[in-house]
C-alpha cells in the first residue's frame, strides 16, 4: 500500500478562544441557547467580534442538536460562508476543527466557530438512547443496546490481550477526578479511591459507575482563525501543527462495530498514528501533555496506546503509577475528562487542549509546547496535534 | 425469557431478511463469496472483501470460541430491565465471521471458550444465542 501524503493543514490555523456554557443536569434551555451563548463566549474570548466571524462547523449525533445555519442566525452573523454541520459523536470534534482549518488554509472562511451543545442529560441521552444505527437490529435484541455496553465489549478484549485489570481501569477514573477537584466546571469533583471505586456499582462488566462518562446539558465553542490573525488576538494561538481522522479496514457499518473489526482491542487511533504525527512533523515522546476522549476509562488506554505515547500494554501500569498526574511524564486529561467534567462529547477534550497551549488552563502543565488530543472510542476517530506560535 | 412490549423492534431489511428468515426457522446462515471464497457479516448484496455479487448464505456449523463478553447489571433499556444479570457474547465461528449474542448456558465465560449457536424466543420472534463449554 503507498503511504498517503500528509496533509497539508498543519500550521494554517489556530485555536484562538474558548467558549463555555455552565454543565447541568437539566438546563432548562433550547441547545439552540446553549449553542449561541458558547459561541459567542468563544469569539469574546478570542477577542473577535462576532460579526467578524464567517463559518460556523457542528455536530450532532441523531438530531440532538441544532443546524450551524440557525446559530449563526441567532447570533447575527452577517455573512456566512461555510457550514458544516456532522452527523457524527465523539468522533468528530478533531475531524471538524481540521476542515475548519482548511477552509481557512483554502480561504473558505476567515473565522470558524465551532461547537457542540446538546442537552445530553434532561433531553436526549446517548446512554440510552436505541440509536438507529445501521446494526441495531443485530445488537438490539440480544440486550446490547447502548455505548457503555458496547464499548465495554472492546474494553474486555483489551485485558485479555494485555492483562490490563481492573484497577488499571480505576486508576483512570481516579487520576481524573483529581483533576477535576478544583474544576467548577466539573459535575464530579469528589475525590474518589481505589476502595471507594470498587463499592461502586458495576454497570456493566467490566464497568462501573465510575468508570463511565456523565451526561450532560451544556455546550462548548472554540474560534479557529488563521495564525496569523490569531497572532493579534487576545491569548496567544494554540496552532494546529496537524491532524487527522482515521479508520481501519472493515470499519463497519457504524462506530459500533463488532463484527467486521480486526482487533478490538486496537481502535482507530492504531490506524491513525502514522497520518497524525506525519502530518504534524513531530512525534509522540515530543508531547508535553495529552487529552485523550474518554467516554469511558478504557478509552484512554486504548488511545495512549495506540498513539504511541506509551507500549502496548503499558498504559494501565503508566496512570496507575502516577504518570499521567502533573509532573507526571505525561498529564491526561488535565481538566478532569468527560469522565468528572461531562460528556460533550469531545469538544471540551479539544477546548482544555487549547488552554493548555495557551498557557491558561487550570492545572497547567509547565513550559508546554505540544500536546495531542483525540475524538472518538471505537472504529474511527480524530485527533490533532496543537503546539505553541514559537514551536 | 422474559418478553416486553418494549422490546426492540423486528428491523430486518433487504440486506438482512433472508438471514433473519433463517433465524426464524433456527437455522445460522452465513453469507459467503463464490468469488472470493471468504465468508462475512452482516450479509449484504455484495461481498465486503472484494465487491462481487456472487453471495449465498450458507449454514454454518454454529462452533465458534469467545472473543469478548460483557454482563449487564443494569439494564440501560427498559425492556432488559427483568433479565439482568445477563452475558451478551462476541464469538469468531469456525467460519470466520463475528457475531453477538446472548449467552443461553453454561459457565462463566473465558477468553476462547467453545461455544455453539443455539436459539431462544424473546419479543416474539427467535433469537440467536450461544451455549458456552467449558474452556
Amino acid at each position: 500500500m503507498t503511504a498517503a501524503r500528509a496533509n497539508g493543514v498543519g500550521g494554517a490555523a489556530a485555536i484562538a478562544g474558548v467558549g463555555f456554557t455552565e454543565l447541568t443536569r437539566s438546563s432548562g434551555r433550547t441547545v439552540a441557547d446553549l449553542a449561541a451563548e458558547a459561541c459567542r463566549r468563544a469569539a469574546e474570548d478570542a477577542g473577535v467580534p462576532v460579526a467578524a466571524v464567517d463559518g460556523i462547523a457542528d455536530f450532532s449525533w441523531f438530531g440532538d442538536s441544532v443546524p450551524g445555519q440557525g446559530v449563526a442566525a441567532a447570533l447575527g452573523i452577517p455573512r456566512l460562508r461555510y457550514c458544516l454541520d456532522l452527523n457524527l459523536g465523539g468522533q468528530a470534534p478533531c475531524f471538524a476543527a481540521l476542515n475548519a482549518a482548511g477552509a481557512i488554509a483554502s480561504g473558505m472562511a476567515s473565522h470558524v466557530l465551532l461547537f457542540r451543545a446538546l442537552n445530553g442529560r434532561s433531553e436526549s441521552r446517548v446512554g440510552s438512547r436505541r440509536l438507529p444505527v445501521p446494526t441495531a437490529q443485530y445488537h438490539l435484541p440480544t440486550g446490547l443496546t447502548a455505548y457503555p455496553q458496547q464499548i465495554a465489549m472492546w474494553a474486555r478484549r483489551l485485558m485479555i490481550e494485555t492483562g490490563t485489570t481492573n484497577e488499571d481501569l480505576a486508576a483512570v477514573a481516579i487520576r481524573q477526578r483529581e483533576y477535576a477537584g478544583e474544576n467548577e466546571r466539573a459535575l464530579l469533583r469528589e475525590p474518589l479511591s481505589l476502595e471507594g471505586y470498587f463499592e461502586e456499582p458495576l454497570i456493566v462488566d467490566p464497568f462501573r459507575r465510575p468508570d463511565c462518562t456523565i451526561e450532560v446539558d451544556g455546550a462548548c465553542a472554540v474560534l479557529i482563525t488563521s495564525v496569523e490573525e490569531a497572532r493579534a488576538l487576545r491569548h496567544p494561538p494554540a496552532v494546529i501543527l496537524g491532524g487527522a481522522w482515521a479508520t481501519g479496514p472493515q470499519p463497519g457499518l457504524d462506530g459500533s462495530e463488532v463484527f467486521g473489526w480486526e482487533d478490538m482491542s486496537r481502535n482507530f487511533t492504531s490506524h491513525l498514528a502514522d497520518d497524525l504525527w506525519r502530518s504534524a512533523g513531530v512525534g509522540p515522546s515530543e508531547m508535553d501533555f495529552a487529552q485523550i476522549y474518554d467516554c469511558f476509562t478504557s478509552t484512554v488506554l486504548f488511545g495512549l496506546e495506540g498513539l504511541g505515547l506509551v507500549g502496548r500494554g503499558e498504559a494501565g501500569p503508566f496512570v496507575s503509577s502516577g504518570e499521567s498526574a502533573i509532573g507526571g511524564k505525561l498529564p491526561v486529561n488535565t481538566a478532569g475528562g468527560l469522565l468528572s467534567e461531562g460528556y460533550l462529547q469531545g469538544m471540551n477534550t479539544l477546548a482544555e487542549a487549547a488552554l493548555q497551549i495557551q498557557g491558561r488552563a487550570l492545572h497547567q502543565v509547565p513550559g508546554t509546547e505540544l500536546g495531542v488530543v483525540t475524538s472518538g472510542a471505537q472504529a474511527d476517530g480524530s485527533a490533532l496535534v496543537l503546539g505553541t506560535d514559537a514551536r | 425469557m422474559t418478553e416486553s412490549p418494549d422490546f426492540p423492534p423486528d428491523m430486518r431489511d433487504a440486506d438482512s431478511a433472508e438471514w433473519w428468515d433463517a433465524i426464524d426457522r433456527r437455522k445460522l446462515l452465513i453469507p459467503h463469496c463464490d468469488n472470493c471464497g471468504r465468508s462475512f457479516f452482516p450479509s449484504a448484496s455484495h461481498c465486503p472483501h472484494c465487491n462481487s455479487d456472487q453471495v449465498t448464505l450458507v449454514p454454518s456449523q454454529g462452533k465458534g470460541t469467545v472473543y469478548s463478553w460483557v454482563v449487564v447489571h443494569r439494564a440501560l433499556d427498559p425492556a432488559f430491565a427483568d433479565e439482568v444479570p445477563y452475558t451478551v457474547l462476541t464469538v469468531e465461528l469456525a467460519e470466520g465471521v463475528r457475531l453477538i449474542g446472548r449467552q443461553t448456558a453454561g459457565p462463566e465465560p473465558q477468553p476462547g471458550s467453545p461455544v455453539t449457536a443455539s436459539f431462544y424466543e424473546a419479543g416474539g420472534r427467535v433469537l440467536l444465542g450461544f451455549e458456552v463449554e467449558a474452556g
